[in-house]
């Protein structure tokens, strides 16, 4: 949870012998996470599916491109396509692997941006406060006024598929969220004693929030984004099923599902083979994200 | 108590005016001309400018959304551009439809949310807690359009026990209680209510663990109370965090929702947004999010209030 990290992390930030305490924090986290069974083996899971990702050309046994009307929807089990062909008959498998490609990039850079805008928001909005954290947080509050789901079709349905808008319209479900974290640290922060000496001691508005506010909103926010992920792939997955993300003919896992939907009466295996991708890699991101946690909780 | 509540719904005006702000905007954002789909091909300039004037597109934004909002207040959202009906006839039957698969998964969800989360609350550590967090964790991270079709194939096509897609012949207009109509519910709600099931069991799980760790439950085991007068108190003190978990899936379940219609063909919100979207229907699309987007701004202030009214110990100034 949250709280305690806070706690722990407020504990042990002294002003200036900082590093070496926020780094044996971390070096303790990480070597819980390398003891969890559980975290390790979606570790591995997921390193295995973003190497044959990134590896595609050299693991994919077939071009995922190549259509054949001859080879089409051959079930999974087959000899030379292993796990059957699609709709247009190109090989599952390869297209399964070039796929984590795009699914897992849209699953991280909407995390990533929002972190660091909706962080960066917070921040501000906390350590300022009066009439900024007024004109922020109000933003913020409309725009967490919207069920995430609806907010990203209706942005992405007005702006019309293709990958910057997927990624746009996700990157704005997902700040308000982690700019509410990270203000309500930063609010903590700004009451805290040490950042009062730190002010006492003339040090500038610019150094307490780098020295001081930063490093203590980080865990939180890390542990709050560790479980946008999975929120990020199955959403981002889900606009492309709608028809509003990734555009055909690239493999993406929710667009091929999307595909594949028409023949699942005729070859119902290969139309759920690419949730089969979408359903583990957010089960691992999730089970991941639950170690970080609780790696994070000092009370253990 | 009261002042909060006033506060709370004073509070829920500007939130409101926000909201229909970002769907007013929607239509500006959108890329091209918000005209060009009711131009007639081919229009003369003129024509072009008049129907500008006539939807007031060329007054100036702040205007246009003022004059947008008073129209939108006495609900007129104006007409579809694919049907050519008033927008609030388009969205009206549909939103009874989402509200019918939303209240199926509710209850569906919110009641095995609750089962699985109390009972692996009590036996917190043991296999039964193990299995139940397992369980959420799955329903948490299944993408559920994938499990809706993962249903179908079982239920709907190798077993033939359920209908796959719609809302049965009559549509909308004669679904009833009975099996005839209700079968087509069962798949949609079943898949729409795994990820608030999974959601509340892990919130009810930590909260009941939370509850059972604290001080006053030794004296209540030493005073000698049965399980169940402690069961009471147990549910007491949970209920706030719980029902505000329950709002937000709730909230939640309508805008998800979209992608299970989507699915099983279920005439509600999230179908009719979707044909909305591929038609550049904007102002259905944009109706349909407004009343949705104010729906969840009414839970949200509901549950804010409910939790006030059962929790004492909140008193907010």
């Amino acid at each position: 949870m949250p709280q305690t990290s806070i706690a722990l992390a407020g504990a042990d930030a002294p002003a200036k012998g900082r590093r070496p305490a926020t780094r044996s924090f971390w070096r303790n986290v990480l070597r819980r996470l390398l003891r969890d069974p559980v975290t390790m083996t979606c570790f591995t899971i997921l390193l295995l599916i973003v190497l044959a990702a990134i590896f595609a050309p050299y693991v994919a046994p077939h071009d995922p491109y190549r259509t054949s009307m001859a080879r089409r929807l051959i079930a999974p089990g087959d000899a030379r396509y292993w796990l059957g062909t699609d709709e247009l008959g190109r090989d599952l498998l390869s297209r399964l692997i070039y796929g984590g490609r795009l699914s897992l990039f849209m699953g991280f850079a909407p995390v990533l941006m929002a972190t660091a805008i909706g962080g960066a928001l917070g921040v501000i909005a906390g350590y300022v406060g009066g009439a900024m954290n007024m004109l922020i947080m109000r933003v913020i509050d409309v725009f967490y006024a919207f069920p995430s789901v609806l907010l990203a079709v209706a942005i992405s349905g007005v702006l019309g598929a293709g990958i910057g808008n997927t990624i746009f319209s996700l990157t704005l479900v997902f700040i308000p969220p982690v700019a509410r974290v990270a203000e309500s640290v930063a609010t903590q922060m700004r009451m805290q004693d040490f950042v009062e000496a730190a002010r006492a001691t003339g040090a500038a508005n610019w150094r307490i929030v780098l020295a001081h506010v930063v490093p203590n909103v980080t865990g939180p926010i890390l542990s709050y984004a560790s479980s946008l992920i999975s929120v990020s792939i199955v959403l981002a997955a889900g606009l492309s099923f709608l028809g509003l993300g990734i555009t055909p003919p690239e493999p993406e896992w929710g667009l091929m599902l999307n595909t594949l939907r028409q023949s699942i009466y005729v070859a119902p295996l290969n139309a759920v083979l690419p949730g089969v991708m979408i359903f583990i890699t957010s089960m691992c991101f999730n089970l991941m994200s639950d170690g970080l946690h609780s790696a994070m909780d000092v009370k253990q | 108590m009261l002042v909060y509540i006033l506060r709370r719904i004073l509070y829920t005006v500007p939130i409101a005016m926000g909201v229909s702000l970002v769907c007013f905007a929607l239509i500006h954002i959108a890329p091209g001309d918000p005209l060009s789909a009711i131009i007639p091909e081919g229009a003369s300039p003129d024509t072009v400018a008049q129907i500008r004037v006539a939807y007031g597109f060329d007054r100036p934004l702040p205007v246009q959304y003022l004059k947008w909002l008073a129209h939108v207040a006495q609900g007129d959202f104006g007409l579809s551009i694919m049907t050519q009906r008033p927008v609030l006839a388009e969205v009206a039957p549909a939103l009874v439809n989402t509200l019918t698969l939303a209240a199926a998964a509710v209850l569906f969800g919110f009641v095995l949310g609750c089962l699985l989360g109390v009972a692996s609350g009590y036996l917190a550590g043991r296999p039964t807690d193990k299995v139940v967090t397992a369980a959420s964790i799955t329903g948490v991270s299944i993408p559920h359009y994938w499990l809706g079709m993962v249903l179908m194939v079982i239920f709907a096509v190798n077993l033939n026990l359920l209908p796959a897609t719609g809302m049965g012949e009559g549509g909308s207009g004669t679904f009833g209680l009975g099996w005839d109509s209700l079968q087509y519910l069962v798949l949609p709600a079943l898949t729409l209510s795994v990820i608030p099931a999974g959601i509340i069991a892990r919130s009810v799980r930590g909260t009941i663990a939370e509850v059972r760790k604290q001080d006053f439950m030794q004296t209540l085991h030493a005073k000698g109370l049965p399980g169940r007068r402690i069961f009471v108190h147990v549910v007491k003190n949970a209920l706030p965090s719980v029902l505000a978990v329950m709002g937000l899936q709730l909230a939640q379940l309508l805008g998800g929702s979209i992608l299970v219609e989507t699915v099983f063909s279920w005439p509600g919100t999230g179908f009719l947004l979707n044909n909305a979207i591929f038609t550049r229907d904007l102002p259905v699309l944009q109706g349909t999010i407004l009343v949705l987007a104010m729906f969840f701004v009414l839970i949200n202030l509901a549950v804010d209030v409910l939790q006030t009214v059962v929790d004492p110990r909140i008193k907010r100034a």
